[in-house]
């Protein structure tokens, strides 16, 4: 039992691992430019697409990853110059409709595209196969690169926005924008960095779960919105609370997945518990985002002067 | 609705005994899944019963076929809008649909209503084939508990012992693993159900490791399939658990799931390499046409065309009699492509059921072949509760 | 947020001129759409209307709380599905009778909404949207574990709601002619809430909140009693959706039908209450007939919001203000 524990809190890290990549740009771009963008996932998915499109092409991973990021940003850059940056003054509901239409938008074109059927990609051959855990438990090592390569992230963000120069306008911007922008830093270069990065980070979310999650129009839309309950759990513009609430989704989510019906087991007979069980697994991330904010109703992290 | 006439307007007049009713087109509106990663299936079911017109020189029954296609988009009360559209609006003859086991609930009940004939080509759920049954539902695919009870009676009869289950969580999925367990006996180590769309099942193939099956069953539809699939191969369990499934690995899934999916089994009424010559022409008339391996969806929603074309040949064309159109559906009068087929009183049919097992062919595609027969003329057990007779 | 104001502003102007004229008209052209029957078949166009009538109430419901107390829901979806589900739910007991499935179908809601509304209005701006999904999805999950009543396969009612075993709701166009009652009501009832002292503040709450509350208002209870009205309204769409299909299914509460109400609030015109309505037509209207004519429909439509938004500041409406030329700044 201890090592299926141990398993399951690796699973609900690499599901927390995979959020924060999403969810980190998603609250830099809401942070500092005050923007909802809900076509956050469609970058996701098309990182997946693209890097499946590169890998039939080249047929190396690492040159696939590399050409989907490039080709991520630059479609990133694109609808930064095309929409968003009209967006940026406009009212938060003007935000939601438009990027709403964004993803109506490119998840058709995915379909048209690519095609309605899943695509998958290989997992690279250096990391395929599985380790022995304790117990002879199996783990893949994809996904143990995965959490790997999440930390890497997590770690080189805390460095980036807490010890360098833009960083340290990132978090100006995030607490007083109009501030930055009157001390004469170049703002719309800022944002054009802030949003390029974050949509990368995603697709390169998008293509690290390709080897794992069949790529198919839409996969963006679900897993946006899981990104947006982290970001509101941990405190919007905040990177730490997005890693600290990325992990407590991911955890929350797989072991209440795995043990819920174990646990009501212990107060009702087995069929009961296998229907309420699941039920309130899949409940389990909006009771305790209902309850973070309920105590505290600007998220974990809140960015001061907001 | 995209009107795709068949506009081979040959002037058969002379072959039509009632020209009258011959100029008049058969109009059929089709109901399928066309948003959404569930659009592979029911892009499949509109191209099956569009190459069974084509094959039939555009017409159906002697008279020019007329389809409207509509995208129920997997919500119930869009496809009830949808289906008002096509029998109120278009005032189709037949509506031929749905892929999905929720939508036909939502449908069934505006198209009867209206007095129009339904034809399911893919979802056939238990209430409709017993209690609930309906003289204007012809359902030309299964009882949706048949196949996972093909796969029930086959880990029965191969002496597996130990089993893990797993399905999404809804009537479909618990129906699934009662279907199974209908005829296994062995022991069942545990029955897990997922949300409906889980992606990720790393958590749960822990779960089957550490209980060490002989065979697992699952119930996976669509993307959720191909992910498990993928997932399952890399936990490398493939080599140590059976893997038994009910449409979680067929033509829809292959392309995706490859490899991965080598040596599954699952269970049908049907696969391509099912050796007979009608079979084998639709197969490659289907590939060449759509570029793409048919599946189950495919064929069934053909042989719905094949269906309307002998019962409408039957009636003259005359379609206002309704007794007499039902009459002549009930007899199921053509030559299906899975061979054997006739209609229960329920409208529902009795058929042969296999196993099947993922094969690669030798041009590099994917399919299902038959591995064994494990059902022979088999009817569901719902028909004894349906008053039709 | 800078440019809220003067949308806001613009809006309500824009209103103001609209008058009585375009409600009128709006109501005018549903009222006479049974007679244009000569151009489509009757039932499909009652059909038609009768579902863009029920959405246009959600909608209307909705732009109470975010047009008028910038209360974005995103779990609005949730009351149209326990409106729907008292219809169902009773339904399969037996019983048909309006006077006891409406109220049923009205106190489920407000009691959903008191007991969400009192937890989610700590919150404000995005925070409010994600809790009120997060309520929406519970809801939802509940509804899809609900096997007696057919979990997530949805239930189909046997027969319609009746009015003293009267079957009122069998007719298409007796239906229709509810349907659009319920909306006039709807439109009626909030307009003079808007209009009235509850209304003004709730309006000023949106403004400023630390004024209202100087000025001696618990904002507070004002705000969830409107979105407990807001509620209540969507569970009598959720009522009426239920009757015109014969059929409840969760996924009237998934959380892609919360935020397709608040986009046909947006494109018709925020802060307006007819804009909605004319929101939640053009919406369905564009997906009924653009998904005829092609299944890639979407990659249209989604142009076409962004550009509503890019050129028509306050929707709809508010292009339509713009293009008849009274430009303001």
């Amino acid at each position: 039992m201890s090592s299926l524990l141990f398993v399951q809190i690796l699973n609900g890290l690499q599901l927390g691992v995979l959020l924060f990549l999403i969810a980190a740009g998603l609250t830099l771009v809401f942070g500092v430019m005050d923007l909802i963008n809900l076509a956050h996932g469609v970058q996701y998915m098309l990182g997946a697409y693209l890097a499946v499109t590169f890998y039939g092409l080249t047929g190396s991973f690492l040159a696939s990853l590399v050409l989907a990021l490039v080709a991520t940003l630059a479609f990133a850059l694109a609808l930064e110059l095309l929409v968003f940056r009209q967006l940026y003054a406009r009212d938060h509901l003007d935000h939601v409709m438009a990027t709403f239409g964004i993803i109506l938008f490119v998840d058709q074109g995915v379909k048209l595209v690519w095609g309605a059927a899943p695509l998958s990609l290989p997992v690279p051959e250096l990391f395929s196969g599985s380790v022995t855990l304790m117990g002879g438990l199996l783990y893949p090592v994809w996904r143990l690169v995965i959490i790997g390569s999440g930390l890497a992230v997590a770690v080189g963000l805390y460095v980036l926005v807490g010890h360098t120069r833009v960083g340290m306008l990132v978090r100006a911007g995030a607490t007083n924008a109009p501030l930055v922008s009157a001390l004469g830093v170049n703002i719309n270069r800022l944002f054009m960095l802030v949003f390029g990065f974050g949509a990368m980070l995603a697709g390169f979310a998008g293509v690290m779960i390709a080897p794992i999650l069949s790529v198919e129009p839409g996969m963006g839309d679900a897993i946006l919105i899981l990104a947006f309950v982290v970001i509101v759990i941990g405190g919007i513009g905040s990177i730490r609370g997005a890693f600290v609430a990325a992990l407590m989704i991911g955890l929350v989510d797989t072991l209440g997945r795995s043990f819920a019906v174990d646990v009501l087991r212990l107060f009702m007979g087995p069929s009961p518990a296998r229907t309420v069980g699941p039920a309130l697994a899949s409940m389990l991330i909006y009771v305790l985002m209902a309850i973070v904010l309920t105590l505290r109703p600007a998220g974990l992290f809140p960015a001061a002067g907001r | 609705m995209k009107r795709i006439g068949f506009l081979v307007t040959v002037a058969l007049a002379a072959l039509a005994l009632t020209p009258a009713q011959a100029q008049d087109k058969l109009k059929i509106g089709i109901i399928t899944t066309l948003t959404g990663p569930p659009a592979v299936l029911g892009g499949q079911l509109r191209n099956g019963f569009q190459l069974a017109v084509k094959d039939l020189g555009g017409k159906l029954g002697g008279r020019e076929a007329e389809i409207t296609v509509a995208d129920d988009e997997l919500k119930p009360d869009v496809a009830v809008s949808k289906v008002k559209g096509l029998v109120e609006r278009d005032k189709v003859d037949f509506v031929v649909g749905p892929i999905f086991s929720n939508i036909l609930q939502s449908i069934m009940k505006p198209v009867a209503d209206a007095d129009t004939i339904l034809i399911s080509p893919n979802a056939g759920t238990s209430n409709f084939a017993g209690k609930e049954c309906n003289p204007n539902l012809f359902v030309t695919s299964y009882q949706n508990d048949q196949v996972h009870e093909v796969l029930g009676k086959y880990a029965q009869d191969s002496g597996i012992k130990k089993v893990f289950l797993m399905a999404p969580n809804y009537q479909a999925g618990k129906d699934s693993l009662n279907g199974f367990k209908h005829y296994f006996k062995g022991e069942v180590l545990d029955e897990v159900y997922v949300p409906l769309g889980q992606l990720d099942y790393q958590a749960e193939l822990t779960r089957i490791a550490a209980a060490q099956p002989d065979a697992i069953f699952v119930f996976l539809p669509g993307g959720m399939g191909v992910n498990f699939v993928k997932q399952f191969r890399q936990a490398g369990l493939a080599d140590k658990v059976k893997f038994l499934s009910a449409f979680t690995v067929d033509e829809s899934t292959l392309p995706a799931q490859q490899d991965a999916a080598l040596g599954f089994f699952g269970g049908a009424n049907w696969a391509p390499n099912l050796d007979n010559p009608q079979n084998q022409a639709f197969v490659a008339a289907y590939e060449k046409e759509y570029n793409a391996v048919p599946a189950t969806y495919a064929f069934q929603a053909y042989d719905a065309a094949q269906l309307i074309d002998s019962a409408v040949k039957a009636v003259n064309g005359n379609l206002s009699d309704k007794n007499a159109l039902r009459a002549a559906l009930k007899k199921a009068d053509f030559k299906s492509l899975r061979g054997k087929f006739t209609f229960n009183n329920n409208h529902y049919p009795i058929q042969d059921f296999y196993l099947v097992k993922v094969a690669k062919r030798p041009d590099g595609k994917f399919q299902t072949e038959i591995a064994e027969k494990v059902f022979t003329d088999y009817a569901d057990p719902h028909a004894k509760d349906c008053p039709m007779k | 947020m800078v440019e809220a104001a003067p949308i806001e502003t613009r809006a309500i102007a824009a209103a103001a001129r609209a008058g009585v004229a375009v409600p009128g008209l709006i109501f005018g052209v549903l009222a006479a759409l049974p007679a244009a029957a000569v151009m489509a078949p009757e039932n499909y166009l009652l059909a038609l209307g009768t579902r863009i009538m029920t959405f246009a109430i959600a909608a209307a419901a909705l732009d109470l709380i975010v047009g008028y107390g910038a209360l974005v829901s995103f779990g609005h979806a949730a009351f149209i599905g326990l409106g729907a589900y008292a219809v169902g739910i009773l339904a399969s007991h037996g019983i048909g009778e309006l006077l006891i499935a409406l109220p049923i179908a009205l106190a489920a809601s407000v009691l959903f909404a008191l007991a969400t509304g009192a937890v989610s209005l700590r919150t404000r701006g995005v925070y409010f949207i994600m809790i009120t999904l997060a309520f929406g999805q519970m809801i939802f999950f509940t509804a899809s574990s609900l096997a007696p009543y057919g979990g997530d396969d949805g239930l189909t009612i046997a027969s319609r709601n009746t009015l003293f075993g009267l079957p009122i709701f069998k007719d298409p166009r007796t239906l229709y002619y509810i349907v659009l009652a319920a909306l006039a009501g709807t439109f009626f009832l909030c307009r003079s809430i808007v209009g009235s002292r509850f209304g003004r503040v709730l309006r000023g709450a949106k403004e400023n909140a630390t004024r209202m509350a100087t000025l001696g208002f618990e904002i507070y209870r004002f705000q969830l009693v409107a979105y407990a009205i807001s509620g209540a309204l969507c569970g009598l769409a959720g009522f009426l959706l239920a009757n015109a299909n014969d059929f409840v299914s969760p996924a009237y509460m998934s959380w892609q039908r919360s935020g397709e109400l608040i986009i046909m609030v947006l494109l018709g015109g925020i802060g307006t209450l007819y804009g909605p309505i004319i929101g939640a037509a053009v919406y369905l209207l564009i997906a009924e007939f653009l998904s005829q004519w092609t299944e890639y429909w979407q990659v249209i439509f989604g142009p076409f919001l962004v550009l509503v938004v890019l050129f028509g500041r306050g929707g709809l409406v508010g292009l339509f203000a713009q293009l008849t030329g009274k430009r303001h700044g």
